[in-house]
């Protein structure tokens, strides 16, 4: 059984090129997140949490810290200098949001929380403006909580109508499934770019292209895409994406949305507040342009300048490399953890992001979590706000690695003696 | 530094292994359901009551070492507790897990979960047996969560 997994695994997997240790000085790139270099519980750190947020590099903190010591001010409100120059960083990040993601309109980026907020903002304007009782959202079994509540509300107090398209085995989309839950009735597919429990990649180029065919948009949830893909919102084609700073490397409070200029003009508001108006009486208000229409009141604007950094960061460095590198770990951590007796891995899709979801026969998820942070070992346990996929699985909670460029090889070998441990202690 | 040997002593470990009375309690008088939403540990505890007295009790259900643990333990130390008893030795444990209790003598089978109070993020497993038990006692139907304690002990901490 686990052996079959294995070459399942790993032949499914582009075998990385000869050079990519030379190609990707991960050495050189762990200095520049000073994070990393401490020891938990007398041991070097291993921080194998990825998924749920991502580290720092100092040129990010520096951003930030950079603002609150020189350009602290309110944005898009005062004459003086300070309020020009927070104005203007806070916007120039926009325009980076807007290349990242190859947005065609730097008014379809909006500042938001997070993809959480994101997700509820759609859910919500959508929701008041499109939705009628009776009418049908299609969402997947792999999607986080974020995705799954939002609709839930309305289902409760709208009369809306959720159908989840069902994964197979490996923890991919059933195409067919999908297919036939697309119908007359069906407004919006909302969907997971990347699982953060399984790392399935979905095919969604193609599942826009269907839910299109039959007039209906599609919002798609990146949180776990951007941190390892690059992102081309034009040739998904998608009508809404969205991403979290925290787990491409930038501070926590901010993320973005992006909404084509249609969707994003017929949509009402989200919140009510300043910024978002344009002029305001007690008869009548009228409501500002894109996208400041969707952001009312002051923003997390040190953190999206930290966000700012985070994206040049990453575009320096370059999603190809990073893609290589973390392939490199993805099969080397999957081949090393399969040679455990008993350990199942979770989410075995051909198309898959740096995510390790396992199980061990008779240890607890949340015992061997306790166990590998003895070892410096950082990794979550749990459920992963994703409740209904566990229950796909048939487990109460997994183990999850997940992965960055940041780590290696070696931490991979220091995880897997983690677990040796936990079983020696556990098992 | 927290010991993980004092977390794991061998008694735990040989209840979560082997839980005592682990079994559906078919003339149980109340039972109530704790879930921990965290970490996906489920359990259900069955008691039967006589007069006032704890006259069985017994659990089944899922989850991690400690709280497999926890719930054996408890089944073991109630049988023949009165209720106010009960309820006394839910805040002796309480206090025990958190840190604010040393162990000590007449803490019997219990005093092997002091060393929990050094792993924060495991105080709900140890106690989500026992506030199960508390669902029992009261009558409550809502299945019980450890949830409630959560933002005070954080900022204790
Ligand atoms: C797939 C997915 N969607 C949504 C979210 C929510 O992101 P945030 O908590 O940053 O709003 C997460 C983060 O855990 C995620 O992994």
């Amino acid at each position: 059984m686990a052996t079959a997994v294995t070459q399942e695994v790993l032949g499914r997997m582009e075998p990385p090129p000869v050079n990519a240790a030379q190609a990707f000085d991960v050495e050189r790139v762990r200095r520049d997140f000073p994070i990393l270099h401490q020891q938990v519980h007398g041991k070097p750190l291993v921080y194998l949490d990825n998924a749920a947020t991502s580290q720092k590099p100092l040129v990010v903190v520096d951003a930030e810290r950079d603002f609150y010591l020189h350009d602290c001010a309110n944005i898009h409100r005062g004459v003086h200098e300070l309020s020009e120059r927070a104005t203007h960083k806070y916007e120039e990040v926009r325009r980076k949001v807007q290349h990242l993601l190859n947005a065609p309109d730097l008014h379809e980026i909006v500042f938001l929380r997070g993809t959480t907020e994101a997700l509820n903002l759609v859910a919500n304007t959508f929701g008041r403006r499109v939705l009628k009782p009776g009418d049908e959202v299609v969402i997947t079994a792999m999607e986080h909580h974020s995705n799954i509540v939002p609709w839930q509300i309305l289902r409760d107090e709208q009369g809306i109508v959720l159908k989840v398209a069902p994964i197979n085995d490996a923890g991919e989309l059933m195409w067919d499934e999908y297919q036939n839950l697309l119908g007359p009735r069906t407004r919006l597919v909302s969907v997971a770019h990347v699982s953060n429990v399984l790392g399935t990649i979905n095919p969604l180029r193609r599942i826009v292209e269907a839910a299109h065919a039959q007039n209906i948009p599609v919002l798609v949830d990146g949180a776990q895409a951007a941190p390892h893909l690059p992102i081309d919102v034009q040739s998904i084609d998608c009508d809404f994406y969205t991403f979290s700073s925290h787990k491409i490397f930038g501070p926590t409070g901010v993320g973005a949305l992006y909404g084509k200029t249609r969707w994003l003009e017929a949509l009402p508001p989200y919140q009510g507040g300043g910024d978002m108006i344009r002029s305001v009486s007690f008869e009548k208000t009228i409501y500002n342009a894109l996208p400041y229409k969707f952001e009312a009141g002051t923003p997390n604007i040190g953190a999206t300048i930290g966000l700012g950094a985070a994206i040049d960061y990453v575009t320096a460095l370059g999603y190809e490399n990073m893609a290589r590198h973390e392939h490199d770990l993805l099969s080397y951590g999957a081949e090393r953890l399969l040679e455990i007796p008993g350990l199942r891995i979770i989410g075995t899709a051909r198309e898959k992001a740096s995510v390790i979801s396992f199980v061990v026969a008779g240890i607890h998820p949340h015992d061997i979590g306790t166990i590998l942070d003895h070892e410096g070992v950082a990794i979550r346990t749990g459920h992963h706000c994703a409740e209904p996929l566990m229950h796909r699985f048939n487990v109460p909670a997994t183990a999850r690695v997940s992965l960055a460029f940041y780590n290696t090889r070696e931490e991979i070998d220091r995880l897997v003696a983690a677990v040796e441990k936990a079983k020696g202690l556990l098992g | 530094m927290a010991d993980l040997t004092g977390l794991y002593q061998e008694v735990i470990l040989d209840h979560s292994k082997r839980p005592r009375n682990f079994r559906v309690l078919d003339d149980a008088t109340a039972r109530a359901e704790g879930y921990n939403p965290l970490c996906g540990d489920r359990l259900t505890l069955y008691v039967r009551l006589e007069g006032d007295k704890i006259s069985d009790i017994a659990f089944k259900g899922s989850g991690c070492a400690i709280s497999t643990a926890s719930a054996s333990i408890l089944t073991e130390t109630l049988k023949g507790k009165t209720r106010v008893e009960a309820e006394a030795l839910f805040e002796t444990f309480h206090d025990l897990v958190t840190g604010k209790l040393g162990a000590r003598d007449n803490l019997g089978k219990l005093a092997v979960f002091s060393g929990v109070s050094e792993f924060p993020a495991r105080v709900k497993c140890a106690t989500l047996s026992w506030h199960t038990l508390k669902s029992v006692l009261a009558g409550d139907t809502a299945p019980a969560t450890t949830e409630t304690e959560d933002a005070e002990d954080q900022a204790a901490r």
